[in-house]
């Protein structure tokens, strides 16, 4: 019987989806599922996971390292309690990313990134050069798996069930001091999560300035849709980075996607590929981002845009 | 202040990847090869360090078949001191990335090692993080910034919620993202000179290196390829398309 460990991502007391989106991928693998949460001892955000379908415990890691996530001072703390798992996943978000190689070095295990569809329970699907390939890759001896699940490809199992114990555990290794947590400097807007958002609307290169973003934003709001943008609108300072959709930026599977002036560079197309139903408004009729778009429009987005809050 | 940069050969970035009918992998022949553009950042940053006078010595670090040679001679091109190429013919995963750079790292002993945060091929995403793992250093991965003080990195994190600020004694690890510069363009006089800088070659066996636990790929597919749609005249055919799909 695989005993499969979910790392849980959370931040402010509350559990990120990304969490249930993984802990869907550990279903798919089969076995006893069991929640790691790291923190300095609240037990809020152990409560929402010991909720989580599927979920048979909780184990909360307590430690005063914990009041960031900082892989360095979190990955001696999993190694901890790896021992006795088949198979230890996290999100493939940028605490996952961080957290899981460093993990897997210390345990001497290779790792799987982005685990997108499960054959067997060794035997994994992933994207190799911005999705424009899948491989097929298999932890083919008997030693742990370690893998992050992509969130875009799996959606989250749902907070239903009576919670589960959660067991609570007081980390006492001593944690490194070379590493320090500054700050974070990140908008919390009215606006939906980019990566949970239902729609999201991005803007590109072809909005020309900063304050043009706010043609995109009306249409937003009006939508309850998610902002995006592509890495010209970052790289031109028009909006911060974690708006940034693609290879190196958000994987997203909205229902709905509109992309207003992006021409449809395969690293941006590689962050929507599982969007249900891509818009593209582009004035150049031969810009890429049409040969994937599910409707196109052809026109001026300054004319489009404004339309579109009008009548939405 | 000597800083250790490493640098993969992958397809380049503006190339339209096949993947071989057999499922064997993507189509390599007649396909031009790059640096990969995040390891670009990383040398560029290495080399920012030492005209700052931060850095005294940059050595770039490449672990493949001979062709890397090229790749290196980019990374001199750029403005590296010296080149050291580990030579293999055999795939090189992550974690086996990270033991041989370790290995340069016992023997070179530099305060800082600057890593492309991913290879646009593989897209794995883990070297930087095993190798600052399995030395117990400090780590601060996909760096938009960084600056030294002294003993310690102040280096700003592209991460989901925004911008991270990290401070790390060094000796560390630090991945590069794409914000953290715009690399220099080459010019032919800096071509001629990089002939002449140190390029080392050692074999990997000579490194004594165990081999490491790998991943099997059992074949590689075409993604499901999304087809293009219908094209609406106007706005006002866009809002009544997405109503009539209940998307609005
Ligand atoms: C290693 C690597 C990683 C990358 N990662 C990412 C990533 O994660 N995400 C990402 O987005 N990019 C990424 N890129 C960059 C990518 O290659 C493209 O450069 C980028 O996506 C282009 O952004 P854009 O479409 O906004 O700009 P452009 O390509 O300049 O396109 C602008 C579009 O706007 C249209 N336009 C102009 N004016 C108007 C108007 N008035 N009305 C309507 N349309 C108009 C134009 O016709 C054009 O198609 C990466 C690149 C590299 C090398």
């Amino acid at each position: 019987m695989n005993k499969i460990l979910v790392i849980a991502e959370h931040a402010n007391g509350v559990l990120n989806s990304s969490t249930a989106r993984a802990v869907a991928c550990a279903a798919a693998i089969g076995g006893e599922i069991t929640v790691a949460v790291l923190t300095t001892g609240s037990c809020d955000v152990a409560a929402q996971a010991a909720g989580l379908e599927g979920v048979v415990s909780v184990a909360e890691l307590t430690n005063p390292g914990n009041a960031q996530a900082l892989a360095a001072l979190q990955a001696p703390q999993l190694l901890e309690i790896s021992a006795g798992y088949t198979h230890v996943l996290a999100p493939n978000s940028t605490f996952g990313k961080d957290l899981m190689p460093r993990l897997a070095a210390l345990l001497d295990r290779p790792m799987v990134t982005d685990i997108m569809a499960v054959q067997d329970a060794r035997t994994f699907d992933r994207p190799v050069y911005a999705g424009n390939a899948i491989t097929t890759v298999q932890v083919d001896d008997d030693g742990l798996v370690l893998a992050t699940v992509r969130g875009a490809s799996w959606p989250p199992v749902v907070q239903t069930q009576a919670p589960v114990t959660v067991e609570c555990q007081t980390s006492d290794i001593d944690l490194p001091a070379h590493t320090r947590f500054v700050a974070l400097d990140g908008e919390q807007g009215d606006r939906p999560d980019l990566q949970a958002a239902e729609k999201v609307i991005s803007g590109g290169r072809g909005l020309g300035a900063a304050e043009h973003f706010a043609l995109v934003e009306a249409v937003a709001d009006k939508l309850g849709a998610a902002v995006g943008a592509s890495r010209a609108a970052v790289d031109s300072g028009w909006v911060p980075n974690d708006l940034q959709v693609g290879q190196t930026g958000k994987i997203i599977a909205p229902d709905l996607y509109i992309a207003a002036g992006i021409s449809g560079a395969i690293q941006h197309l590689a962050g929507i590929k599982d969007a249900g139903t891509i818009v593209a408004i582009n004035k150049d009729p031969d810009a890429p981002i049409f040969e994937v778009a599910d409707i196109g429009l052809v026109a001026d987005l300054h004319e489009v845009l404004p339309a579109l809050t009008e009548m939405l | 202040m000597k800083v250790l940069v490493g640098v993969k050969r992958v397809v380049d970035f503006n190339t339209r990847i096949q993947v071989k009918s057999d499922g064997s992998g993507v189509q390599t022949d007649g396909v031009k090869f790059s640096m990969n553009p995040f390891d670009e950042i990383a040398v560029e940053e290495a080399i920012r360090l030492k005209e700052a006078g931060l850095a005294t010595e940059v050595i770039a670090v490449s672990i493949g078949g001979d062709k890397n040679q090229d790749t290196l001679r980019s990374a001199l091109a750029m403005g590296a001191d010296s080149a050291l190429l580990v030579k293999t013919d055999d795939e090189i995963q992550p974690l086996m990335a990270a033991k041989i750079l370790k290995n340069l790292v016992e023997q070179q002993q530099p305060k800082l090692v600057l890593l492309g945060k991913q290879a646009i091929d593989d897209d794995a995403n883990q070297t930087p993080q095993m190798l600052a793992g399995l030395l117990g250093w400090p780590q601060a991965t996909f760096a938009s910034k960084l600056e030294i003080d002294g003993d310690t990195a102040a280096v700003t994190r592209e991460v989901d919620a925004g911008l991270e600020t990290l401070s790390v004694d060094l000796p560390a690890v630090v991945s590069s993202d794409l914000r953290l510069n715009e690399p220099r363009y080459i010019k032919l006089p800096d071509i001629m000179k990089a002939k002449r800088k140190p390029l080392e070659v050692i074999d990997l066996a000579d490194l004594n290196i165990a081999a490491s636990a790998s991943i099997a790929t059992l074949k590689t597919s075409a993604p499901p390829q999304r087809q293009a749609g219908i094209k609406v005249e106007s706005s006002e055919a866009l809002v009544a398309e997405l109503k009539a799909r209940n998307l609005v």
